[in-house]
């Protein structure tokens, strides 16, 4: 198809020259390529976030600019659908273009093709037979025959051609592969988001914005109607609810489409694996028809989705779904801890509060509570029954042959230590204060063992792109944070903390037998420190010694000051104790680690931004699923278009044009000729071994054979 | 006269011949399908037995057409199952059979594979620059070996993975390390097909080349990441289109860099470096060609194979994640390839250079995309 003739004649220049460009090849490899480089641009800024993480990425200044080229959603900008538009034009005129030349081409056997013409083929050689003219063509046919030919005769002059041709069928893989692409864009096109902006744009569509509490409550105007056509949304329906609408995200914000039916979730499954990765998530749900009022159950999986009518729901993801959560509150508030305990905001009661108290809390609601003589709240985000994490991951240390030995064996065995360990059920929530900032916290239900030692983990981050920071608060000996809290109030509250001090300086007088005015100076000091340190912890510390001490002492100062604080917080122990009501014991090497590992995540305590530590006492899990719902009308197009495209790629790749003539003339000569419309390196070999065989087949004598390279 | 007309009608026929062995092949196939499907069809779903039964006239077929690989499955499977018989069951005898610690357990045999793909590299590199028959000899049964050597691992790993758990059990085309067996094992064999259609070795120090760097690549994952623990499927992997889609996928990823590496060649060659050491400058093109053609027709197969697979999975069968549009890309680029080759007549350094810049476009959406853009494409993350 080097110069395919135009299929009809345009009617004026201008249009004439406006198809010759928008059919030709230079115009579809040009759009090819642009539409390659422009998918690329789509798959280096991740597609379709929320607006506010563009723009804390790229700033004020870019975000805007950024949106205008539709960088977010860019395989839905106008830019971008006008590419494939161009593609589509171009495809289909490339093909109308094409059809009369290729068509005339699958039928003809140009079986008027002059002697002369056969002897400029590339691929031509003669011969001579004695056999009379009768046999000879009744050899030839049968040849061509059981060679998958079929043959166009045409005797002229007492000479006869047979023009003899297989693989049309190559052409029909043009009109194949190149028609499947208009389908698939087309269906693509009906299933994409045009068929919604276009309803957008056109009707009086709006979009809502923020958090829908009652569905019920929705204009029609946020709504989509059950016959709408084509569709994709999330439907969430938390253990024991049902739904009947889905969520569609549009822009920013979002429409609601209704569905023929209700989805009632019974129960949602998900199933791990003993190395934690997820196995099998699943919702058993009852399908009841709005019309008919018929219901019926059914499990959903990941790659086994339900179709109902015309609409295909299919797991997507899960949430929680409101787990009801009982929670102990420790107030981190010096002085509040022992004396007041924490409150929930409904009880304004200060005095009869206990040092400790319990509230119920439910996923996804939001918990007021006071503290410290702030308004707070408490926006319970996330539960999760249990946590598997690798621990104790190491390298391999061995090396060379020995190293390879560990690669040798099964694919079964790790060659490093690791295992995976559940950390029991954490949640997550956020804590706003009264103006609106937040922070974001995750507590473990049950301590975790790291070195031999337990931890209450408690983690915190300002932000939800940077990672959580821990709290290892050290449990007591009866496994419980209360000795911390307990220890962690004496040696912050300025009252406790001036008698921590005192029984400090006592116990070094006593030990060290110090003079009255040394052990007078320790007590100061002492008060100082822990005033210090209950400031900002080790921080305070640090810039006080940075500030006041010269450099060749601070080495000395910090740990004179180290180990005073150690001290303390060992009598802030016993004091705490003391108080409630229990025996004083003996400093074990167990028992000093605690305090110090105490008096560490008290310093840590000073960052952790709330007046709360929320301990999860017991939990009630709800789970929710969320489905997605689409209607696709386009999908049988572009199955029906891929089926199509592999079966043209393959005709034209594979099935192979040939044509071959044979010229019998009357005196006994033979012309042989070949051409094939894909010129591959075995078409000479090919030819070849025609001509041999139907040489030898016509007892022919050789004459001059052009010898194909 | 009757007959020698026939045999004379016979001979000119392009299709090889059906033999004995032909149907001894295809019966020792059915036969292992049959069993598999008795022993094990009530844990299969229609369509994996149906991909079963599928296999049967797909593989007797591909044996018929292309000799050598009548022996070659025939001889993977037979290890494979000798491999089965020492386990007896048992994960452990890894460690404690001397045959299966030191030749036939998945990790041992893939370790083969890398030695030999390494060692047919050289064998081929020395036998075109000292234009030794002997070592181009050596560097093709080095290259059978190593396809053999993977391919039985791949089969000894299945059986594995359902060793540490009947759950756990799956078709090792799942994560990165299998796909890169997988790669090497499909680029190997195309490699040995043209070798023998050509019937020149003189290709092979380039194509072995691609195929050692993907082998590095699999050793430092291995090495240094532990990649080759069996690990089991997440739930959206669970699917028969897996075993279909990536396989596919591979013979076009596999074709594609091959002829990248003929490309290579090519312009070498048109260059007069070992101009006389390589084959004709028409065989390289043709092979380039070929190469390309036959990696387009399986990536559109893939590519639809894995839209449907994701219609499934993700409820849309096209959204533009990163890794189909990629994919996109990849075919865009080929697509385009193929125009120019065919319908504006183009050959030569112009092609060889863009199969060549091809393979970057291709690595990237094999492994660029799994390391720099994030995506639903969750398995392989580096
Ligand atoms: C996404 C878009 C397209 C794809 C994937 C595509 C694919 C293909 C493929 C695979 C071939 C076969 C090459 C071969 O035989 O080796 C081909 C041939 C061809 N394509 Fe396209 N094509 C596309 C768009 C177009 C457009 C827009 C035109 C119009 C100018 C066009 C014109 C042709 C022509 C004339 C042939 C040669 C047919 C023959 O000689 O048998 N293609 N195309």
């Amino acid at each position: 198809m080097k110069n395919p003739a135009p299929a009809r004649r345009p009617r004026s220049q201008a249009a004439s020259s406006l198809y010759e460009l928008l059919s030709s090849m230079r115009f579809a490899i040009a759009l090819l390529t642009v539409l390659a480089i422009a998918s690329v641009i789509g798959t280096l800024l991740q597609q379709n976030q929320p607006f506010n993480n563009y723009l804390n990425q790229f700033g004020p200044f870019w975000f805007p600019m950024f949106q205008m080229l539709g960088l977010y959603n860019v395989y839905s900008t106008g830019w971008f659908l006008a590419i494939l538009a161009f593609l589509l034009l171009s495809t289909g005129l490339c093909i109308v273009r094409h059809a009369r030349p290729m068509l005339h081409d699958m039928r003809a056997f140009r079986e008027t093709a002059r002697e002369t013409s056969l002897r400029a083929f590339h691929l031509c050689a003669e011969g001579r037979t004695s056999l009379d003219a009768e046999t000879a063509a009744a050899r030839t046919r049968a040849y061509l025959a059981a060679n998958g030919f079929r043959t166009r005769e045409n005797p002229r002059d007492g000479d006869l051609l047979l023009a003899a041709k297989q693989g049309s069928w190559s052409r029909a893989g043009y009109f194949l592969a190149h028609g499947a692409i208009i389908l698939i864009c087309v269906g693509g096109l009906l299933d994409g988001n045009l068929p919604l902006k276009l309803r957008m744009a056109l009707g009086n569509k709006q979009v809502l914005h923020g958090e829908v509490s009652d569905v019920s409550q929705v204009p029609p105007t946020s709504r989509l109607g059950e016959g709408n056509a084509t569709f994709r949304g999330n439907v969430f329906i938390p253990e024991g609810k049902s739904a009947s609408v889905a969520v569609l995200n549009v822009d920013d914000g979002m429409l609601l489409q209704d569905l023929p039916f209700i989805v009632s979730l019974d129960k949602f499954h998900v199933d791990f694996y003993p190395t934690g990765q997820p196995k099998r998530f699943a919702s058993d749900v009852i399908i009841t028809d709005r019309d008919s009022g018929k219901s019926f159950r059914h499990t959903i999986e990941v790659n086994k989705p339900l179709t109902y009518r015309g609409v295909t729901l299919y797991q997507a993801s899960f949430e929680d779904g409101g787990s009801r959560l009982r929670l102990a509150v420790h107030s981190l508030v010096p002085g509040e801890a022992q004396e007041e305990g924490g409150r929930h905001a409904d009880h304004g009661d200060h005095a009869s509060v206990p040092e400790s108290r319990l509230v119920e809390a439910v996923v996804n609601e939001a918990l007021p509570l006071a503290y410290d003589g702030q308004q707070y709240t408490a926006e319970f985000t996330d539960f999760r029954p249990f946590n598997v994490e690798t621990v104790g991951q190491q390298a391999s240390t061995a090396t060379g042959l020995a190293r390879l030995q560990q690669h040798l064996g099964s694919g079964a065995k790790s060659r490093s230590e690791r295992t995976m360990k559940n950390v029991g059920p954490s949640f997550t929530y956020r804590l706003r204060d009264a103006s609106g900032q937040a922070r974001e916290y995750i507590n473990y239900m049950v301590p975790t063992e790291q070195d031999g030692r337990w931890y209450a983990l408690a983690g915190m981050r300002e932000s939800p792109d940077q990672p959580f920071r821990f709290l290892r608060i050290p449990t007591d000996e009866a496994g419980t944070v209360d000795a911390w809290f307990a220890l962690r109030n004496a040696l912050l509250d300025p009252k406790l903390r001036a008698e921590v001090a005192r029984r400090y300086a006592r116990g070094a007088q006593q030990r060290e037998s110090l003079r009255p005015d040394s052990a007078q100076r320790l007590e100061e000091t002492a008060q100082r420190t822990l005033q210090l340190f209950s400031e900002q912890g080790f921080d305070s510390l640090g810039g006080f010694i940075e500030k006041t001490v010269p450099q060749a002492d601070r080495e000395n100062v910090a740990s004179a000051l180290l180990k005073v604080m150690e001290g303390t917080t060992w009598e802030a122990w016993m004091l705490a104790r003391e108080r409630a009501g229990e025996k004083p014991v003996e400093p074990t090497a167990q028992r000093i680690q605690f305090v110090r590992d105490s008096l560490a995540s008290v310093s840590d305590s000073m960052h952790y931004g709330s007046p709360v530590y929320l301990q999860l006492v017991s939990f009630e899990q709800v789970q929710a699923t969320v489905l997605q719902a689409t209607r696709s009308p386009g999908k049988p197009l572009v199955y029906l278009g891929s089926l199509l495209l592999v079966m043209g790629v393959f005709a034209m790749l594979y099935v192979r044009e040939r044509r071959l003539f044979v010229l019998l003339k009357a005196d006994g000569r033979i012309l042989m000729a070949l051409s094939t419309n894909r010129q591959g390196l075995d078409a000479g070999e090919q030819f070849a071994r025609h001509r041999d065989a139907l040489m030898n087949h016509l007892d022919a004598t050789a004459a001059q054979r052009d010898e194909p390279q | 006269m009757e007959i020698a007309q026939k045999t004379l009608l016979a001979k000119t026929s392009r299709l090889p011949a059906f033999g004995p062995f032909d149907v001894l092949f295809a019966l020792i196939l059915a036969a292992g399908a049959a069993y598999a499907l008795h022993a094990f069809g009530e844990y299969m779903d229609i369509y994996e037995r149906a991909i079963l039964v599928c296999t049967v006239p797909a593989a007797a077929a591909f044996g018929w057409y292309w000799k050598p690989m009548r022996v070659f499955l025939l001889a993977c499977a037979a290890v494979a199952l000798i491999a089965v018989g020492l386990y007896q069951g048992q994960l452990v005898r890894a460690d404690e059979v001397f045959l299966l610690k030191y030749f036939v357990s998945s990790q041992t045999a893939i370790m083969w594979m890398s030695a030999t793909v390494f060692l047919s590299t050289a064998a081929y590199w020395l036998g075109m620059l000292a234009r030794s028959t002997f070592f181009e000899r050596s560097g093709t049964v080095l290259a059978w070996i190593a396809a053999g050597a993977g391919f039985t691992g791949m089969l000894v790993r299945w059986y594995e993975s359902y060793l540490i758990g009947t759950d756990v059990g799956h078709i090792p085309v799942s994560n990165l390390y299998e796909v890169f067996v997988l790669f090497t094992v499909l680029t190997t064999l195309m490699y040995l097909f043209y070798e023998s259609r050509y019937a020149t070795r003189r290709m092979g120090a380039f194509v072995m080349l691609v195929i050692s760097a993907a082998v590095g690549f699999l050793l430092w994952y291995s090495f240094s990441r532990d990649a080759h623990e069996i690990q089991p499927l997440i739930p959206a992997l669970q699917s028969y289109w897996m075993k279909i889609h990536v396989p596919a996928n591979f013979i076009g990823y596999g074709a594609f860099a091959m002829s990248a590496m003929v490309g290579a060649a090519y312009l070498l060659a048109s260059k007069g470096i070992l101009t006389s050491r390589l084959p004709s400058l028409q065989v390289l093109d043709d092979v380039m060609y070929r190469a390309i053609s036959i990696g387009f027709a399986f990536f559109t197969i893939a590519t639809i194979l894995g839209a449907l697979w994701a219609a499934e999975a993700w409820g849309t069968y096209w959204q533009w994640d990163p890794k189909e549009t990629w994919a996109l890309i990849v075919w865009l680029n080929y697509a385009t390839w193929l125009h120019m080759r065919l319908t504006k007549g183009l050959r030569g350094a112009v092609l060889a250079w863009w199969a060549l810049i091809g393979l970057l476009v291709t690595t990237f959406a094999f492994l660029g995309v799994n390391m720099y853009l994030s995506g639903l494409h969750s398995y392989g993350s580096l």
